[in-house]
């Protein structure tokens, strides 16, 4: 082999690649909050709505399960346009990864209202509770809480699934490696370099949120 | 311009969905033979083996399946390999499927109560035979539901084998697109074509869990 390494180039590239960083954690902020959200409700929704909610609601959720991320990226970012919905390149990751991560965190969060008992829900409504201050107070946080690592794993999934946004020419941090990688032709040590940056990512966002998951969830509410 | 029916586009949809299909099978049963391999590595008494598989997974799943496949494209390469696309979609794909297939199995064989390890022994089974007779048995009957869920997302990962150049149904997607400016027909049947492949996998994996569970609590 008479391929030589060298790391070297890459550090001209420092602001491009700090920018993509940056980039890819807010992308990452963005869906974990709102996607999370959106999968509450469509959690309460397929555990607790009305009747004539689920099969909309369900069929979102199978229709996202069952495709890939990036023929979601592309029907946003390519197919909305010509309907009159057109979308800025990070507006299409982002709504794409909301999308994405509601459709799953849904299955999720879903998982942990079922497995509440059902006296749980008999001493709300003892209390006079109503049906969604029930859900509110009583179910919602440890349904959160049982399912946190679980819901975690995904988030971290979604955050490494969103590499392939660069293809809508979204400025993340995948964006930046292609980038280096066509102005200096040192494709391995570009691709090498941010997949090591991807890994202290994802290591970092599991630490993040293990962390919040101990602030959001104090020891007493444990099962 | 608008030449092209609906058939043509789905026409040239299902020609491209043989590849994806022949590289999800590829990729499934190349990852199924590795991982069958590091698992037993993983759970082996050699605890360098061990690490080195924990390693391999924490790896393998904790990076981009994209950059994977632009190592593989790029890193072979270097090695004076002339790669194709097919080549290191193929590559790429077998080791992530071998990590994710890996970390499931070993769940599923961790689930089998340590009574049952403990009783083999003391019937005087060696290593091999409490794996053979008693172990691997219990632990296949967890392993099928997940495993035929995780096809789902083999199936879904090879949609990204078309950034390298990999000519499968999401690459044709964006030629179609290409030719007939009609991307919201073009992305929406593609999405579909995947849906009617994964959907039947994920609806048999919830159902298998269900029948298998029940034969657990009959026992």
């Amino acid at each position: 082999m008479t391929y030589n390494f060298d790391f070297g180039w890459l550090l001209v590239y420092y602001p491009q690649i700090l920018h993509g960083i940056a980039i890819t954690i807010e992308l990452i902020v963005v869906a974990a909050t709102v996607g999370i959200t959106v999968g509450i409700c469509c959690a309460w929704v397929r555990a607790l709505g009305p009747a004539w909610l689920k099969p909309p609601v369900t069929a979102y959720v199978e229709l996202i399960r069952n495709t890939p991320f990036l023929i979601q990226l592309f029907f946003i970012y390519f197919g909305l346009p010509p309907l009159g919905l057109r979308l800025s390149e990070l507006e299409a990751a982002n709504l794409a990864m909301v999308v994405n991560l509601g459709a799953y965190s849904c299955e999720i969060i879903r998982a942990g209202i079922q497995a509440t008992p059902k006296g749980q829900f008999e001493a709300g409504a003892s209390l006079a509770m109503t049906p969604f201050e029930t859900f509110r107070h009583v179910v919602l946080v440890p349904a959160l809480q049982r399912i946190w690592p679980a819901l975690s794993s995904q988030v971290i999934i979604v955050m490494l699934g969103s590499a392939v946004v660069s293809q809508i020419a979204a400025q993340d941090l995948s964006f930046a490696t292609n980038f280096i990688q066509s102005r200096t032709f040192r494709a391995f040590e570009a691709y090498f370099f941010s997949t090591v940056l991807y890994l202290l990512l994802a290591i970092l966002l599991r630490w993040v949120l293990a962390r919040l998951g101990r602030i959001i969830f104090p020891r007493t509410v444990a099962r | 311009m608008s030449d092209f029916t609906i058939w043509d586009i789905v026409r040239n949809l299902l020609l491209a969905t043989r590849w994806t299909v022949v590289l999800s099978i590829a990729a499934f049963v190349g990852g199924g033979v590795l991982g069958a391999i590091l698992l037993f590595l993983r759970i082996g008494k050699r605890r360098l083996l061990r690490n080195f598989v924990k390693y391999y997974v924490e790896l393998f799943q904790g990076t981009p399946l994209l950059m994977q496949l632009f190592l593989a494209f790029f890193g072979l390469g270097l090695f004076g390999i002339d790669v194709p696309a097919w080549v290191a979609a193929g590559a790429a794909l077998t080791l992530w499927t071998a990590a994710f297939l890996t970390e499931i199995w070993r769940g599923c064989v961790e689930s089998i109560a340590r009574g049952q390890w403990e009783a083999s022994a003391s019937l005087a089974m060696g290593y091999v035979q409490q794996m053979r007779h008693v172990i691997l048995p219990q632990a296949l009957r967890v392993a099928v539901p997940p495993t035929v869920g995780f096809l789902v997302q083999v199936i879904k990962g090879t949609a990204v084998t078309s950034i390298i150049g990999f000519v499968e149904l999401s690459k044709a997607g964006t030629e179609v697109t290409n030719a007939t400016f009609e991307p919201f027909t073009v992305y929406g049947i593609v999405a579909l074509i995947y849906f009617a492949m994964c959907w039947p996998l994920s609806k048999a994996s919830q159902s298998l869990e269900r029948r298998l569970n029940v034969a657990h609590r009959n026992q």
